[in-house]
């Protein structure tokens, strides 16, 4: 009971000490740019409304998934291909170098001449590409690194292909696979943000920016809060699902380092 | 712990292998060489003959040729150096900021269990929220300012380089740490010859990963902010129209990544040549 | 040279015994490697000999004689400058099917993201085996090897000793022609390997399957094989194919101890030093 106690007051000591430190430094404040924790809050219900959820966080987030899920898909296919072919990979490794080198923000003007960015289209490319990278550069480099006692393991069993792939490969290089796609995540929500941030839109980032725009500062603190929220929320999903499919390799790890 | 860090990824462990080695032998690396610029070579020829033949709208993806001339034509002009210098500077007066805040915090809350579960919670939390969040809270203090850039570059590496440093004093083997204090040395030679070589390939990470995010978030605080920089001058240049200085500069942006990576694993050969990532890279 | 000339003579009578049922038969086998731009190495000059359906034979030599570069010659994983090995009639082109190998890293040859059982199962699958029969065929490799109740855990939860055991499973339920190992249990502690020896040798008796065993370990090359075929030391040759004329029945205390033993493990501890010294039959011919 009193270890529950402890590991709770580790846990929550320092969040409660500065959200408290928040509400009484920020309480009587009379700065614009700072309102008072209290107002913050309570403009949080009325700000925050089903409507703006279903008109500007759900559609937000739909991009944001579709992005992340085009570039999974890509980053996979040609990722595993080119970690097979060591001419594949000579003949692409310096156009690569040079795509993965390029800070994604730089693609928003780019595909803003295309597409646009008053509809879905020119974001979700705008978030694919921008994700693609990290997965597929780590793709590359998990299939590249597997294990070759594996690799003669599954010809001499004469696994099919399709079975080495399934079985083999794509379980080998997935540790490597998941750090590219938190990486991509991460740039994916960059990229759901800013590319809002141009024409006349709406959107969680829209939504905020107009608020700044606006003057309306607690309201656009509370949009900073609810993207901070949606960030953490996602990176606590992308943990589970990592736990759950790389847990072979979490138990694998914790032996070697405790032998 | 997650495997997060590439140090930490099953490729950089060093593996003995008593295969025959094919890998490595001249011929086959000009070959690779000889690919490598074929590679680029297709992808240039095909972007110009997309233009040319319109199957893609030169309006929007003018040729190469003229994406090249757009450049060299920029490269005689006070702005873009200007611009180059403001964004380079940028990138790395952040970066180093938020290295110093890193490492310094980093070591003193790795250093002490109470403080590392202490602030676990907190890490945890503060670190996914993205940077881009605080947009509209810089624009509101700094405008248009260098700070505004500043702010969200440090932010977006400090977490990066915090986490890193954090796994690092925590790999440092207990019982180098106890010999140490039973020879009674002090905290300022334990953190030199005890944690600093355990931590430093994690510090080299942190660098790694610290430089390429400090890099997007200075441009993206150029682009959507417009702070000045090569950002601000891609927005400009896009918004009127000028479609083959705006790839111009999308290219001199993806350079500058692209020197940035390179000087980041000059720096890993240099610092970490004794460290069986480097060493198993070369052999 | 008087000793040595006795003893191959004596043992190349053994073979001779009209071959019934050559289960592998390597042809004037040669492997040279070359990698443009680096020195040819040639690893094995010419190895010929046979394996016979049901035999146990050990491979032993001097380290860097070319043991792993045959095994995987063997098992198609590399391919042959000259010369052909053959399995069951058929010469081998890429791995073949009817042959299964068990490999020394036993900690990288099972895959870790599998439990035990999927990975015994994993080779049937691809054989197209039924779902029912290829789980009663793991559970029996399982307890051959006694190892029912680890089915379900990963492999890195067991030691080196239970990991190598269920890569013998997978191994044993593939029902190979022809199993081969290569240096299995080089990096297992004594005991352990004492225990997998045994396992090998009882295996080998009631399933009837043709083992050949690469090993470093001169020792545990006599006690397990019915034959030990010495490998020069690079380019390989063959050294001499000595028979062991120990009872089937062996255990480790009897048969260690036995007279017999100490002589064939003594007469390979000489080659092998001769081999290390540069001793080649094949420049004796021409001296």
């Amino acid at each position: 009971m009193t270890r529950y106690l402890k590991s709770a007051g580790y846990t929550l000591g320092l969040p409660v000490i500065l959200l408290t430190g928040w509400w009484f430094a920020s309480a009587g404040s009379t700065n614009p740019f700072w309102p008072p924790l209290s107002t913050i809050l309570e403009a949080f219900p009325t700000t925050w409304t089903m409507d703006r959820i279903v008109g500007d966080i759900l559609p937000s987030l739909a991009r944001l998934g579709i992005g992340f899920g085009i570039a999974v898909v890509l980053g996979l296919v040609l990722g595993t291909a080119i970690g097979l072919s060591p001419s594949l990979r000579a003949l692409s490794e310096p156009v690569l170098e040079f795509f993965r080198a390029v800070p994604p923000p730089v693609l928003v003007p780019i595909i803003a001449l295309f597409a646009g960015y008053t509809g879905w289209l020119g974001k979700i490319v705008t978030i694919a590409l921008g994700c693609l990278w990290p997965i597929l550069l780590n793709t590359v480099e998990g299939v590249r690194g597997l294990e070759p006692t594996l690799t003669d393991t599954a010809k001499s069993y004469r696994l099919s292909p399709w079975r080495r792939l399934v079985f083999v490969i794509l379980p080998g290089a997935s540790p490597r696979i998941f750090t590219g796609a938190r990486q991509s995540l991460s740039i994916g929500v960059i990229l759901m943000v800013i590319s809002e941030l141009f024409g006349a839109n709406r959107g969680l980032g829209a939504a905020i920016v107009q608020f700044q725009r606006s003057f309306a500062i607690p309201q656009m603190w509370t949009g900073v809060i609810v993207l901070g929220l949606i960030g953490v929320l996602l990176a606590t999903l992308f943990k589970l699902v990592e736990n759950r499919m790389l847990a072979w390799y979490v138990g694998q790890r914790q032996i070697e380092r405790g032998a | 712990m997650s495997p997060t860090s590439a140090t930490l990824t099953p490729s950089s462990r060093p593996r003995p292998r008593p295969r025959t080695a094919t890998r490595s032998s001249s011929p086959r690396r000009s070959r690779d060489l000889w690919l490598g610029v074929l590679g680029v070579l297709i992808v240039l020829a095909g972007a110009e003959l997309l233009s040319r033949t319109g199957i893609v709208n030169p309006d929007f993806l003018p040729p190469v040729t003229e994406m090249y001339a757009a450049l060299f034509a920029m490269l005689g002009e006070g702005w873009f150096w200007e611009a180059l210098w403001l964004t380079v500077r940028g990138w790395a007066v952040g970066l180093a900021a938020a290295m110093a805040l890193g490492v310094v915090v980093g070591y003193i809350i790795g250093s002490s269990t109470f403080l590392r579960r202490f602030t676990s919670s907190t890490v945890e939390f503060l670190r996914p929220i993205p940077s881009v969040a605080l947009i509209p809270l810089v624009i509101l203090i700094f405008g248009t300012q260098p700070q505004s850039a500043f702010v969200l570059v440090v932010y977006a590496a400090f977490w990066q380089v915090l986490v890193q440093v954090l796994y690092g004093v925590a790999d440092v083997d207990p019982v180098a740490r106890d010999t140490a204090r039973s020879y009674r040395f002090g905290p300022i030679r334990i953190a030199r010859s005890v944690v600093y070589p355990t931590a430093l390939p994690y510090i080299m990470t942190a660098f790694r990963l610290g430089a390429a995010v400090a890099l997007i978030l200075e441009i993206t605080a150029e682009l959507v902010i417009g702070v000045d920089g090569l950002g601000r001058e891609l927005g400009i240049a896009q918004s009127s129209g000028a479609v083959p200085e705006t790839y111009a500069l999308v290219i001199v942006i993806g350079f500058i990544g692209v020197a940035v990576n390179l000087l980041v694993r000059l720096l890993e050969r240099k610092a970490l040549w004794w460290h069986p990532s480097v060493r198993s890279e070369q052999s | 040279m008087t000793f040595t000339t006795l003893l191959s003579g004596r043992s190349a009578k053994a073979p001779e015994a009209p071959a019934t049922d050559v289960a592998l038969d390597l042809r004037n086998v040669q492997k040279t490697y070359d990698t443009p731009g680096r020195p040819e190495v040639e690893a094995i000059r010419n190895l010929d000999f046979r394996i016979n359906r049901g035999e146990l034979v050990c491979v032993v030599g001097p380290s860097g004689a070319g043991k792993t570069t045959l095994l995987r010659s063997i098992a198609g994983l590399l391919d042959l400058t000259a010369g052909e090995v053959v399995l069951d009639g058929t010469p081998v082109t890429g791995p073949p099917d009817g042959m299964a190998v068990v490999f020394q890293e036993y900690g990288r040859s099972l895959f870790p993201w599998m439990t035990v059982r999927q990975n015994v199962e994993l080779p049937l699958k691809e054989k197209g085996v039924p779902k029912a029969e290829r789980k009663a065929k793991a559970e029996r490799a399982l307890a051959e090897v006694s190892l029912t109740e680890a089915a379900d855990q990963h492999p890195w939860q067991l030691s080196g000793g239970m990991q190598q055991r269920v890569a013998i499973a997978r191994a044993v339920a593939y029902e190979p022609t022809v199993l081969l190992m290569d240096e299995p249990f080089a990096a297992v502690d004594a005991q352990t390997r004492a225990e997998l020896e045994d396992l090998v040798r009882s295996l080998w008796k009631h399933l009837g399957v043709t083992v050949l065993f690469v090993t470093h370990d001169i020792d545990e090359a006599v006690y397990l094989g019915e034959r030990v075929v010495v490998l020069s030391n690079r380019p390989t040759v063959l050294m001499e194919d000595v028979s062991v004329d120990l009872p089937a029945e062996r255990d480790q205390l009897t048969t260690r101890s036995d007279p017999r033993f100490g002589e064939l493990r003594g007469h390979v501890y000489s080659l092998i030093q001769k081999a290390k010294a540069g001793h080649r039959p094949d420049e004796d011919q021409e001296a």
